[in-house]
């Protein structure tokens, strides 16, 4: 038997829960800690041999994601295995043969469905996960699944579970796999891959095999001293107990650890909480550096809380109407609700609706409606924004989007390249011999000129978003209007026929009054 | 100053921040008037969605950690812990690269906005540029762009080849100068590792989100550096965050296997999606574009379909064999890719 990586969680389990534990845990000496789970990036924990079996692993502090998924799964199986509402546990009698404690793969998936009000098919989902972890297991396979049938199931003892912190070492394993070819029964052959196995590790541990052998025998004899059907259970446990750990070839491991977060366990703990237990504890003072950081710390956290009370904020139900709003607007060109004009190319094996895209051809009336919800959406058309060009030389107006345009390509430019471009922007736009000049108020002017002091790419930003706002509501909307669009929309209305078009919404800016 | 009246003064400070929280809890209870679920009562329930998987794409040799669509809506990068980054033509399922990576664990990779330029890292700290062509070997014309002092987990261009925007276990964002590997701001605010970022959909572009393992989901102002908005709510590690096509929201998804939906105009949270049976938590997160369905890809294998608006699901999709790593909706928002640690990709659509 495998034994406990860490005391202390053993202890978080409730008495009465370990009381089916046959030996006692620390049996045998952990030598040779082997972190299986967290060795991956070389970081190496503790290893102090005075303290293995204080032996606490990252991978169960009570905060970690794995424990919740643990916990939830812990709660269920709970619920499961209560003698009066649980899943019906019985012994089966055969001719010659009993089978203790097992249930049906029927009787469990429907106790799911009814417990959890949920579909076969999920809860054949959800205890295949289940089982994959470990929390019961079918009494005669390797491979933790479940099925809907009379296969019979058993629950794995909570000393097993591993919220436990399992970490069990190859020695473990090799002193298991001995055990097994040591007691001659069927149901304890070593099913091949265990073989294989087993080879290797006595090829890796081949100077300390009889130690290993000895431990074997050992258990092995305590075993034998046991119960028949007490036996049963518990050899079928510790096998389990082994698929979960070692899990057959082709099974999924469910032991592993997301690389991210195995990176992370390892840090120290956050400023945040040590800034929280200043408030539980009595502020220790021999520390002067640590009770000045605290304060500009409680100092910036209220500016922070003050800053969010000054927020104006909108209310829930003017937020949820919006969100439907922007729902009812989009859900013609949302290809998951309506189909796309030409055929969804993932769906048709026909890249033709890519390939029309390109040629901009023909222009549709659904596309061109969209330029009428907002002016982002039609800049981000390019037959659209040369539309919309094309009008705001017809107004004499068009400096106002060449440089709202100038300052996002100023942007996205290489650093070195940031220098010449703001200089460049400031003559042809701004500067007082401005060769197209814009028109804007004195106080973003004046801003923009202090900014140029120390020049960046972000430096217009004022001054843009204030001609972008002009344009929305002047240039934008008189666009909107203009027989240009309107020609545009109805000209090209005739083009396409239209499937699935609602009727049209109002174009001017619904999408700016939905969220202003 | 002598320790007593220190630590009195912050005891004072404490009290004030505590009344602070009380009243800001009030205010937000104020607005929260009604639910986002009994608005969207009117709304017909979804009945129609028919996601199939459509495309598989097989080649890596271990665990898929991340991929991002191309700009031209058919290509795909995926990086997996075997070392190799591969360009997809996720319509033809062909492979047009597999480069290797100068370490395993390769956490993200993204495309720029050309198309003709990738970008990966993780383990090694570092953020690498491959420009793509077809004559000759890409990697030969790879760059060291970013270092961080620890893993590299999440990376985006934002509307531009010329910068790139990563996220940290070091629990800092920056944004970078592609060509001279200059730190143009740093993002500090977290205080655990960042997971996830994602860029507010916005003609300006100023704006980006960042979820991470101190269960905070912030909204990050580029051009100073500041953190404008945050969030609380979840109860384990923020691993995904994604903006709502209209920019004015936030979907998340979380170790705590929720997902939630942040509104930046409420400022809170305004739906949670989760289910008693769903257990595991959720690694990533997107929208379509109307914003009404979420796709949510779990650790119980899964991808789950929610009505953000009616806060039910609808659907949910079977198929990976492992737990789904990463899950994008194309640009277009035709099709749905997810990957796998069952070391393949999928297009849903």
């Amino acid at each position: 038997m495998v034994t406990m990586n860490s005391e202390q969680s053993a202890c978080r389990r409730k008495p009465g829960e370990n009381s089916d534990i046959v030996g006692s845990p620390d049996r045998y000496n952990r030598d040779n800690q082997i972190n299986q789970c967290n060795n991956q990036n070389g970081q190496e924990v503790d290893k102090s041999p005075s303290s293995p079996t204080y032996h606490i692993t990252a991978s169960c502090a009570e905060d970690t994601p794995n424990y919740l998924v643990y916990q939830k799964m812990e709660a269920i199986v709970e619920k499961m295995s209560d003698e009066v509402t649980g899943v019906p546990v019985k012994t089966v009698k055969n001719f010659m043969t009993k089978t203790p404690s097992v249930f049906t793969g029927t009787d469990l998936i429907s106790w799911m469905m009814k417990t959890m009000a949920i579909d076969d098919q999920e809860a054949l989902h959800v205890a295949h996960l289940m089982a994959s972890h470990g929390y019961f297991f079918p009494i005669d396979d390797h491979c933790l699944t479940v099925k809907n049938d009379n296969t019979f199931y058993r629950f794995q003892t909570p000393y097993f579970w591993p919220s436990n912190c399992w970490e069990p070492e190859n020695t473990d394993y090799a002193v298991y796999l001995c055990k097994r070819t040591m007691q001659n029964k069927t149901r304890l052959e070593l099913a091949d891959y265990e073989a294989e196995n087993l080879a290797k590790l006595q090829k890796m541990f081949s100077r300390k095999w009889e130690f290993i052998f000895m431990q074997a025998e050992a258990q092995s004899k305590v075993d034998k001293k046991r119960d028949k059907l007490e036996r049963k259970v518990l050899d079928s446990q510790e096998r389990a107990f082994w698929d979960v750990y070692r899990p057959m070839p082709g099974c999924v491991n469910t032991t592993e650890m997301d690389i991210k977060k195995a990176c992370r366990t390892y840090k120290p703990i956050s400023k945040l909480s040590k800034q929280l237990d200043m408030t539980s504890t009595d502020i220790p003072s021999h520390s002067e550096s640590f009770l000045m950081s605290s304060v500009e710390s409680l100092n910036k956290e209220i500016e922070i809380l003050k800053a969010r009370l000054d927020r104006s904020n909108i209310k829930v139900s003017k937020v949820s109407e919006a969100l439907i709003a922007y729902f009812e607007q989009y859900i013609e060109y949302d290809p998951f609700f309506v189909q796309p004009e030409l055929t969804n190319p993932w769906i048709s094996d026909n890249s033709e609706m890519w390939e029309q895209e390109k040629l901009a051809k023909e222009i549709s009336t659904r596309r061109v409606k969209r330029w009428g919800f907002s002016l982002q959406e039609l800049l981000q058309d390019p037959v659209g924004r040369e539309q919309f060009i094309r009008f705001l030389d017809k107004e004499f107006s068009g400096e106002n989007l060449k440089f709202w345009e100038a300052v996002q390509e100023l942007k996205a430019l290489p650093q070195k390249e940031v220098q010449s471009k703001v200089n460049e922007i400031w003559n042809e736009y701004l500067g007082p011999d401005a060769s197209c000049p814009i028109n804007v108020d004195c106080q973003s002017y004046e801003l923009t000129k202090k900014h140029l002091q120390k020049p960046d790419r972000w430096c217009f930003d004022i001054t843009a978003a204030h001609v972008y706002h002009l344009m929305k509501s002047d240039s934008y909307s008189r666009y909107l209007r203009s027989e240009m669009y309107k020609d545009f929309l109805n000209g090209s209305k005739k083009k396409t026929s239209v499937k699935g078009i609602r009727s049209i919404v109002s174009f001017s800016g619904r999408r700016d009054t939905a969220t202003s | 100053m002598d320790s007593a009246t220190e630590s009195e003064h912050i005891e004072k400070l404490i009290k004030e921040a505590e009344s602070l929280k009380i009243k800001l809890e009030d205010e937000r209870q104020k607005l929260n008037d009604i639910t986002l679920a009994s608005v969207a009562d009117r709304l017909e329930t979804i009945t129609c969605i028919n996601v199939k998987p459509r495309r598989i794409l097989k080649g890596h040799q271990a665990k898929v950690l991340c991929s991002d669509w191309s700009p031209d809506k058919r290509h795909i990068v995926s990086s997996s812990q075997d070392g190799k980054m591969i360009i997809w033509d996720a319509f033809t399922t062909n492979k047009e690269h597999a480069l290797t990576m100068p370490t395993i664990w390769v956490m993200a990779c993204a495309y720029a906005p050309s198309g003709t330029l990738v970008a990966c890292g993780g383990l090694d700290n570092k953020v690498t540029v491959y420009p793509l062509s077809q004559e000759d070997d890409v990697s030969t014309r790879k760059k060291t762009v970013a270092t961080h002092t620890s893993y590299m987990s999440c990376c985006v261009f934002p509307n531009s080849d010329q910068q790139i925007l990563t996220g940290s276990g070091d629990s800092t964002c920056a944004l970078w100068d592609v060509e001279s590997g200059q730190l143009l701001q740093s993002f500090l605010g977290h205080s655990s590792d960042v997971m996830s970022i994602d860029l507010a959909p916005s003609e300006t572009g100023n704006t980006f989100v960042s979820g991470s393992c101190d269960k905070m989901v912030l909204i990050w102002d580029m051009r100073t550096g500041q953190c404008v908005q945050s969030f609380e709510g979840h109860q384990s590690d923020v691993n995904s965050v994604k903006f709502h096509p209209g920019g004015d929201a936030v979907a998340t998804g979380s170790d705590d296997a929720t997902c939630r939906l942040f509104d930046l105009r409420a400022d809170r949270e305004i739906a949670v999606y989760a289910k008693e049976s769903i257990i595991f938590g959720a690694n990533a997160v997107d929208l379509s574009v109307s914003g009404r369905l979420l796709f949510a890809g779990y650790n119980d294998y899964t991808v789950n379909i929610w009505d953000t608006l009616k806060c039910q699901r609808v659907a949910f999709l079977y198929g990976h064999e492992n737990r789904v790593s990463c899950l994008r909706v194309s640009p277009d928002g035709t099709a749905l890719s997810t990957g796998s640690w069952d070391s393949t990709l999928r297009v849903w659509a």
